[in-house]
């Protein structure tokens, strides 16, 4: 689409408005092209860099597109992926119409300075001494290119804006954001000196084309062949002089800002309605559970919140998975403690706790329901959407839930340590009773794997007779490494060869590469045969 | 914001920089503006910016991503030491070297950049933070049980003591025999 739009730009420049621009064209060759046609492609990204931030208005397209394809709504998910493409197209445009300009600029203070009858000369200085706005060259003394930058609204503001752009991609370098939450979130609120400064940028009009009426009286082509007789009352050549006026660029990014000034309306006010915290647990390896009730709240499984806790910072909000099932009359979340803002929320939670909370916003774990086969990894935390699934299906068998469309779940926890395990331990152990009392025990087969192995871990490994496993105290034995998963992937294509299997992660990139290649590989090109889909859930 | 380490920051913003000297540098140079040697300086000075910041430094808390090849660097950074290592003199370094290009239009962003990392630095050394090479580590034990395994037990595991071990005598036999069996012998 970008290659599109960059090249209707440039035929727009170089065909279909030759005329409007053939003026400016002697000036400084083909640079004007590449400026302009790099504007429009920048004007196009920024219109669209806003668009996949609206996270609420990206939670109601997927609401309103349930009854869509599932191929249309994984798109949805990709939001992010698809900021950082627009902003890495901004970034690439910036330069080009950059370099273009400096090309521009030392060729119209060449035209400025040059005092010889040519063409370019005499352009330069028409209109020069008026005070109307009808002037092509924006030189107009013997003032140095720099100087004219920083004079000038487009200049100065163009300066503004790519320093603006500039801090807030190195700010968001993976390395950046991943480690330094902070530097990055709020760096990135430069983006409102940028809007404000491209809207400005294009409407002083330093680069110009001759405005319409001009070019009925003044015909470029014709009249370029000899500028000597131009104005005046000469009548063989039928030329006016050429006048010249600014083009157009706001217009573009306006319904993306208000879209987006809406979105921070609507997430403030979201916010301010009151939440109150039941309940506070704090698990072993630094994990934290926040139990909360808010009027009017209501969520799906798997979605997310962000929250902000005002005494421990009041600007920063974070997202959080839910980790209750929509069943329950509360609704919770598991906070690891990773960062400077959540170490603080560990240690302030023993006081009366005061949160806002914005959401919940869809992810990838709602779409678990819609298949007949469901295999769900997590790496450590990544657990969070799953156990909400997990906690949801054990309501439903409780409601003996005929609607249930899946069939089978395979659930693998990953982890480093066995610490983390004991937060779920409950809801493991009493899905276990649950599944074994409704005489579904086949329902669910869920593997946990611990990746470290250690001296202690190495004890437990000796306690193979027993019946429940030493280290969760679960039925099911935990494994030690980590998966084979071409084993796993081979053993759910024969268990269900005329099945479509979602598999779902929520974990690091690497796990990401290695379930896309075994789903790619144990998909059949049959459509009647096994299929796997895979989903990715980040943030 | 009390862990951030504002170093780490500074580097991206000073690469960047010395990517952007060079950039405005070779435009001028090629299209032979006017002031072009400034931009020839500008070329240089980015170069050495960018060989300078490549080798990301090691951090306090926490694992650190390498960029890739970077370790050639390192050991040569790491050569210069205190020099090297001070944020002090990488705040006046690149001030200093930010300077001479903002004579010059197409180099003039490349200061303001370059100029912001510096000032980034100046605030990572006065929270006294250093630069410190990431240091290779040491080779991998060959991978067993096809990777699922990441660190293998180093000791053997305990085993009973040895008179359990000893196998059971050979007449009492593991199972019925419906047929009588004779051995034959050798």
């Amino acid at each position: 689409m970008q290659c599109g739009v960059y090249s209707d730009s440039w035929l727009l420049v170089g065909t279909q408005k030759v005329r409007l621009t053939l003026s400016l064209h002697i000036l400084h060759q083909s640079a004007l092209a590449w400026a302009r046609a790099s504007a429009k492609c920048l004007n196009f990204n920024s219109m669209l860099i806003l668009l996949p931030v609206c996270r609420n208005l990206l939670s109601f397209l997927r609401g309103t597109c349930l009854c869509c394809r599932r191929t249309m709504r994984k798109q949805l998910d990709r939001n992010l992926t698809f900021h950082k493409l627009v902003a890495y197209a901004i970034a690439l445009f910036t330069a080009v119409h950059i370099i273009a300009h400096l090309c521009n600029f030392e060729w119209y203070n060449d035209s400025q300075q040059a005092a010889d009858g040519s063409l370019s000369s005499i352009l330069s200085n028409l209109h020069q001494d008026e005070e109307s706005n009808k002037w092509l060259n924006p030189i107009h003394t013997n003032s140095t290119v720099t100087y004219v930058t920083f004079t000038t609204i487009p200049g100065l503001t163009g300066v503004i804006i790519t320093l603006a752009l500039i801090l807030m991609v190195t700010s968001s370098m993976e390395f950046i954001r991943r480690s330094y939450f902070e530097v990055f979130w709020y760096t990135h609120h430069l983006f409102i000196i940028y809007f404000a400064g491209l809207v400005i940028h294009g409407i002083a009009g330093l680069v110009r084309g001759q405005t319409a009426e001009s070019l009925n009286k003044h015909n470029p082509e014709h009249c370029a062949q000899d500028p000597r007789y131009w104005g005046g009352n000469n009548t063989d050549s039928h030329c006016e002089e050429p006048e010249f006026g600014s083009i157009p660029s706001w217009q573009w990014v306006l319904i993306p800002i208000l879209l987006y000034v809406f979105e921070r309306v609507l997430r403030f006010w979201r916010s301010r309605q009151r939440v109150v915290v039941t309940k506070a647990v704090v698990h072993p390896s630094k994990v934290l559970e926040l139990q909360m009730h808010k009027k009017g709240f209501s969520m799906e499984v798997g979605q997310y919140i962000f929250i902000n806790c005002p005494s421990v910072s009041h600007l920063e909000w974070h997202p959080f998975t839910l980790t209750s099932a929509p069943e329950e009359d509360f609704f919770s979340v598991h906070i690891r403690a990773a960062g400077d803002w959540t170490e603080n929320l560990i240690d302030t939670f023993q006081m009366a706790l005061e949160i806002e909370v914005d959401g919940p916003f869809g992810t990838a774990s709602e779409d678990v329901f819609q298949y007949e086969v469901a295999m769900l990894v997590g790496a450590g935390i990544g657990v969070t959407p799953f156990a909400s699934v997990l906690k949801s299906i054990w309501y439903k068998f409780q409601h003996a839930d005929q609607r249930l469309k899946t069939k089978k779940i395979y659930f693998y926890w990953l982890c480093r340590d066995t610490g983390a395990f004991t937060w779920f331990n409950d809801l493991l152990a009493s899905l276990e009773q649950e599944m074994e009392e409704s005489g579904k025990t086949g329902f669910l087969n869920y593997r946990l794997f611990l990746t470290v192995w250690d001296n202690s871990v190495g004890q437990a490994a000796f306690n193979f007779d027993n019946d429940t496993d030493v280290v969760t105290g679960l039925k099911q034995k935990t494994a030690f490494g980590r998966p084979m998963w071409s084993n796993e992937f081979s053993a759910v294509a024969t268990a269900h060869p005329r099945s479509v299997v979602g598999v779902f992660l929520c974990g690091p990139q690497a796990l990401a590469k290695s379930l896309q290649k075994c789903c790619h590989q144990y998909s059949s090109l049959d459509p009647r045969k096994v299929k796997f889909y895979f989903n990715k859930e980040n943030f | 914001m009390g862990r951030i380490e504002w170093a780490m920051w500074a580097n991206e913003q000073a690469l960047a920089s010395g990517l952007i000297l060079v950039t405005g540098g070779v435009v001028a140079v090629a299209a032979q503006f006017k002031g072009w040697p400034f931009a020839a300086y500008a070329i240089a000075a980015g170069v050495f910016v960018c060989l300078l910041e490549y080798p990301r430094g090691k951090r306090k808390k926490g694992s650190t991503m390498e960029r890739c090849g970077q370790k050639y660097l390192t050991a040569v950074v790491k050569v210069f030491g205190p020099i090297t290592r001070n944020y002090y003199v990488r705040a006046i370094l690149h001030a200093a070297l930010a300077v001479p290009a903002g004579f010059l239009l197409s180099t003039i962003l490349g200061t303001a950049c370059l100029g912001i990392a510096s000032a980034i630095y100046l605030l990572a050394a006065i929270r006294g933070e250093e630069w410190n090479p990431i240091e290779q580590k040491p080779q991998e034990r060959p991978q067993v049980g096809g990777g699922t395994i990441k660190q293998p037990p180093a000791m053997p595991p305990p085993r009973p003591p040895a008179d359990t071990r000893k196998k059971p005598p050979a007449e009492v036999a593991g199972q019925e025999n419906p047929i009588p069996v004779t051995i034959e012998a050798e």
